[in-house]
């Protein structure tokens, strides 16, 4: 099921006003078996979970069996038994935020007082931010604050993110922030 | 929220509240929609008519900021008209506590308040003691001194013409939301409220909450199908980023971080495992030490030993007392603090209160590492607006990272479903999954602490167990079970025996020795011997919508939390048309139940030995209608927001509350009826776009149908200015300002106020100056430096501005 830019605008104004029945996963049953077939033929089905607000609806993807790998096609899970297939505008909008091409694809450096990024190695970034941690850290490290206590950290890093990561990178950036001694670590739950 | 989405449609009355889900949860609505074609009453309360409002049976307004005034109100009509639900509140909530001679309210500040530091001291708020050192109680509720009749003494303030006079709200309105929303005190009666940011981003952010929390357990709310308190998150991961606690204060599963006065394991778990003298309360949290032990097994492995207190001071630990929020991280950042700072998925020049100070901090660092998806007013703060590049330090990194269906991992949803994604395509050039810039960039600094013999306090950079690759890559089912725990040796617990290695099958089985790991106490039981549960599609045939497997759900797959309180003292449901769970004569049956005990009573009546009061997670076993924890009272009172538009709060003679955050910085200005700034401004979200828009500013449809940076107000304000709809003009606040489409509708109203008209306006936050090029910037320029005094979430729905034509 392709939709098309005037089938999204009649649809998710609905959803937005709580009238979407169907949302963007809309019964389409004219021309659902074929388009059932053309997804079968020419694309791998997977499910996920919309990246936007916390309700979780459900999204199937379709990403092309060809030699490009791409996703070609997202839509309302209707067997979730959240949405049921419905979506509001952003989430019939993942295909356009997965196939952009204003996405980021390579690492970019800005040096100090420059104006203007470069394009570096991942090799190369990693490396010079892997310094930068082990520099500062090692020269704000404190073991014991002016009580004489124990604190065993550093006040010269501070972290905040992320809400848009999975249960697994949250529990990993938390583990490696506090390893190195942070203190300041938040993200969008606080704000 | 303590239910779940579709929960939504057993309710018989839903208020919306400091929420608009219509537009910015639209798919929350089908269960809203559920709910009301079966009979169920919708109340919209927001300061602008929204698209919720729309499809409600009763809308009304109140000024941004004094919600607490609006629900005391409430208090007071249910408690005087008698609407409360009797039995489920002397028996189930702390109603019948009867509090110490140091406790009492006078003139807007509670006792124990000590005005140099601005904090209070708790112990002013204790309970008198029984011999066993338990709350004493008066289950008829009248002693003078119960919480019951204080609340009473409390709320018979908060009269009509006095909230009326404070909210704008008419007095015939209020006393319909009243009427309608207090039906549900009746057994077999559910009410929900739906609340949002609209709630939290004010200085009296966690008792607007609180305020509604007790109005659900007077009316017997809590635990049942259709009520609750349901928080509408905002982001689709921001509940498990809050579980795994990416937050100063906390570690995995809600164990607090260790202050530095804590200087051993043994001081720490002592500190935070509480006590109980009553026999019939569980006190869950007496488990603390099990949970702790466990988390450090997760961070160090083997090598976390009882000998080493299992690498407790290999973490760093916080000044007692002291602050490290994000407000305070941002004031800290523009003193120059800081060297480094991690932005990772995260857009603080545009999130964050009073932006332009965030902006300039940014300024002030030796190195900055973003990372995102698009390029984002953080990331390239150095050449946005007022900016010199010539004259900044910072150095910055801006790294690609993939999109959700470009890698494989769960995501938890507002109610506290566990779900897992599933790759389906590679993400573009060299972009990667966040968990794999994670791994390779620990590695670097693994490696270079490795090399450096003289390295400072290398241990917990080379201990940190940090296996979780296969063939090279990130692997989040690696992690996934060890945030569920494993058993470290062959052990028999409760006469099951486990191996080594086995997966830990639900939190019951933690041990405080080290042989067992869980990286998150609250998700063991996700991941175990039987697989991945989160990853679970068997959808229910029949029921209340509880859906048990489908996905997995914390804790323990419990999808409505303190359901035992669903059920009488008999362990039968209040509402038999929609019942939680119910006690079978030998156990119960339902939804996973809060603790396997028998009911309270006995089928002769007597009582159950064996039982445990339902409020499980306090020490006391009862739910806290006096919260004697807060830091701003153990009763909501109505304060202004910081800055607000009136002179006099006509409930006390205390304006604001006393105990919130204010910063310093020259950049950190508070106006309160500052003629400059007249009218009440407030943020908000529309459908088309997400928080600071990074991840729909750059989508064609989604831009196209919100292209630019508007400001709403009523005709009545616009009529006042010479504005007209369309045009460009400025909205001003001491802080900063921005270019704004007007958009002149009635769907803001002038409220009256103390007698006199007070505007109000309101913008989206969602735009910034990256992209598009005329779309705007964000509004957080204007809001303030300030929050609520127990979360320090910024106070962004309440603030002063003023509107210009250009």
């Amino acid at each position: 099921m392709r939709i098309s830019r005037r089938d999204f605008f009649k649809i998710s104004a609905g959803a937005a006003a709580g009238v979407m029945a169907f949302g963007l996963g809309m019964d389409l049953t004219p021309v659902k078996s074929y388009a059932q077939t053309l997804k079968i033929r020419y694309a791998k089905e997977s499910t996920t979970i919309c990246p936007y607000c916390a309700v979780g609806c459900g999204i199937i993807v379709h990403t092309s069996k060809g030699a490009d790998g791409r996703v070609i096609n997202t839509e309302g899970d209707p067997e979730h038994p959240i949405n049921e297939g419905s979506l509001c505008s952003k989430g019939a909008a993942l295909s356009q935020l997965i196939n952009n091409e204003n996405r980021l694809s390579t690492p970019l450096y800005r040096k100090p007082y420059s104006s203007s990024w470069q394009k570096v190695s991942w090799d190369w970034a990693l490396q010079k931010i892997a310094l930068n941690i082990k520099h500062t850290r090692d020269a704000t490290f404190t073991y014991k604050n002016g009580k004489g206590q124990i604190v065993n950290r550093t006040e010269g890093i501070a972290h905040i993110g992320s809400a848009a990561l999975d249960n697994e990178e949250c529990w990993a950036i938390q583990a490696m922030m506090r390893a190195m001694g942070l203190v300041y670590i938040e993200h969008q739950a606080r704000i | 929220m303590t239910n779940h989405w579709i929960d939504i449609k057993n309710s018989d009355c839903i208020l919306i509240m400091g929420s608009n889900a219509a537009e910015n949860h639209p798919i929350s609505f089908k269960w809203v929609n559920e709910a009301m074609k079966k009979g169920a009453k919708l109340i919209s309360v927001d300061p602008k008519f929204t698209r919720t409002s729309s499809k409600a049976d009763f809308y009304t307004a109140l000024r941004s900021g004094t919600d607490i005034a609006f629900l005391g109100g409430m208090i007071k009509y249910i408690i005087e008209n008698n609407k409360f639900f009797k039995e489920y509140l002397a028996d189930y909530t702390n109603a019948s506590f009867i509090l110490g001679d140091n406790y009492f309210f006078k003139d807007g500040v509670f006792s124990g308040f000590e005005p140099k530091t601005g904090k209070y001291n708790k112990d002013a708020w204790a309970f008198e003691k029984d011999t066993q050192g338990n709350p004493k109680k008066d289950v008829t509720l009248e002693n003078p001194r119960c919480v019951f009749q204080l609340l009473k003494k409390h709320y018979s303030r908060y009269d009509l013409q006095t909230v009326s006079d404070t909210t704008g709200t008419p007095k015939e309105d209020l006393v319909s939301v009243y009427e309608m929303y207090s039906s549900t005190g009746q057994r077999g009666k559910a009410g929900t409220i739906m609340y949002a940011m609209g709630w939290t981003q004010h200085t009296v952010g966690v008792q607007n909450i609180r305020t509604m929390a007790i109005i659900q357990l007077l009316l017997g709310n809590m635990g049942i199908a259709g009520g609750g308190v349901n928080a509408l998150r905002g982001e689709s991961n921001v509940q498990g980023s809050t579980d795994h606690c990416i937050l100063y204060h906390i570690w995995p599963g809600y164990l607090k971080t260790p202050k530095a006065s804590l200087a051993s394991l043994a001081a720490y778990n002592k500190k935070y495992t509480p006590r109980t003298n009553d026999p019939l309360s569980a006190n869950w949290w007496a488990n603390y030490p099990k949970y702790s032990v466990s988390l450090l097994k997760s961070f160090f492995g083997d090598k976390a030993t009882e000998a080493n207190d299992f690498g407790y001071n290999w973490l760093p630990k916080l000044d007692d007392g002291k602050s490290y929020s994000w407000l305070d991280l941002f004031d800290e950042m523009y003193k120059g603090s800081f060297s480094g700072f991690f932005a990772w998925g995260q857009n603080p020049a545009c999130s964050g209160a009073n932006s332009n100070k965030t902006r300039q901090a940014l300024t002030k660092l030796d190195w900055l590492v973003n990372v995102n998806i698009f390029d984002n007013e953080t990331g390239s703060f150095w050449k946005g607006p007022g900016m010199d590049p010539k004259k900044i330090k910072t150095e910055v990194f801006m790294l690609p990272c993939a999109v959700s269906v470009e890698k494989e991992g769960s995501i938890t949803n507002s109610g506290r479903w566990m779900q897992w994604r599933y790759k389906a395509a590679e993400p573009p050039g060299s972009a990667m999954p966040d968990g794999e810039i994670m791994t390779k960039l620990f590695e670097k600094v693994r490696d270079l602490y490795h090399k450096d013999k003289n390295a400072v306090f290398p241990e917990p950079v080379l201990n940190l167990k940090w296996d979780y690759t296969s063939k090279g890559s990130f692997d989040s089912h690696k992690l996934a079970k060890e945030i569920n725990g494993y058993f470290l040796k062959d052990i028999t617990i409760k006469g099951e025996s486990f191996k080594e290695g086995d997966l830990v099958p639900s939190f019951v089985y933690l041990q405080a020795d080290g042989s067992t790991s869980s990286g998150n106490w609250l998700y063991c039981n996700s991941y175990t011997n039987k697989g991945n549960m989160s990853a679970r599609r068997k959808k229910e045939k029949s029921g209340i919508g509880l859906n048990l497997e489908w996905s997995w759900c914390w804790p323990v797959n419990r999808r409505i939390i303190y359901n035992r309180a669903s059920v009488d003292k008999y362990g039968k449901p209040w509402n038999k048309q929609a019942p939680v769970i119910q006690w079978n004569g030998s156990k119960w049956v339902g939804d996973v139940p809060d603790g396997g005990w028998p009911p309270m009573l006995n089928p002769d009546g007597t009582p159950n030995k064996k039982s445990k009061y339902p409020f499980i997670m306090k020490p006391e076993g009862y739910a806290r209608i006096f919260g004697s924890g807060m830091a701003d009272g153990p009763f909501p009172e109505h304060y202004e927001p910081l800055e607000c538009p009136v002179e006099k709060n006509l409930f006390s003679s205390q304006l604001s509350n006393p105990t919130i955050p204010k910063y310093t910085t020259t950049m950190d200005t508070y106006c309160t009826c500052y003629p400059k700034y007249p009218f009440v401004g407030t943020t908000y979200r529309v459908s088309e776009h997400w928080q600071t828009g990074i991840m729909t500013r750059w989508q064609p449809w989604l831009l196209e149908a919100q292209p630019q940076l508007f400001v709403e107000m009523s005709t009545e304000l616009a009529k006042l200015k010479g504005i007209k709809n369309g045009e460009k003009i400025m909205v001003i606040s001491s802080r900063g300002e921005v270019k704004a489409t007007a958009l002149v509708t009635s769907r803001f109203k002038p409220f009256t106020i103390q007698g006199d008209v007070i505007h109000q306006i309101g913008l989206p936050w969602h735009y910034g100056w990256v992209h598009p090029k005329d779309g705007g910037d964000s509004a957080n320029l204007l809001t303030p430096s300030t929050g609520d005094p127990n979360t320090r979430i910024p106070e962004t729905k309440a603030f002063m501005v003023n509107v210009k034509k250009i």
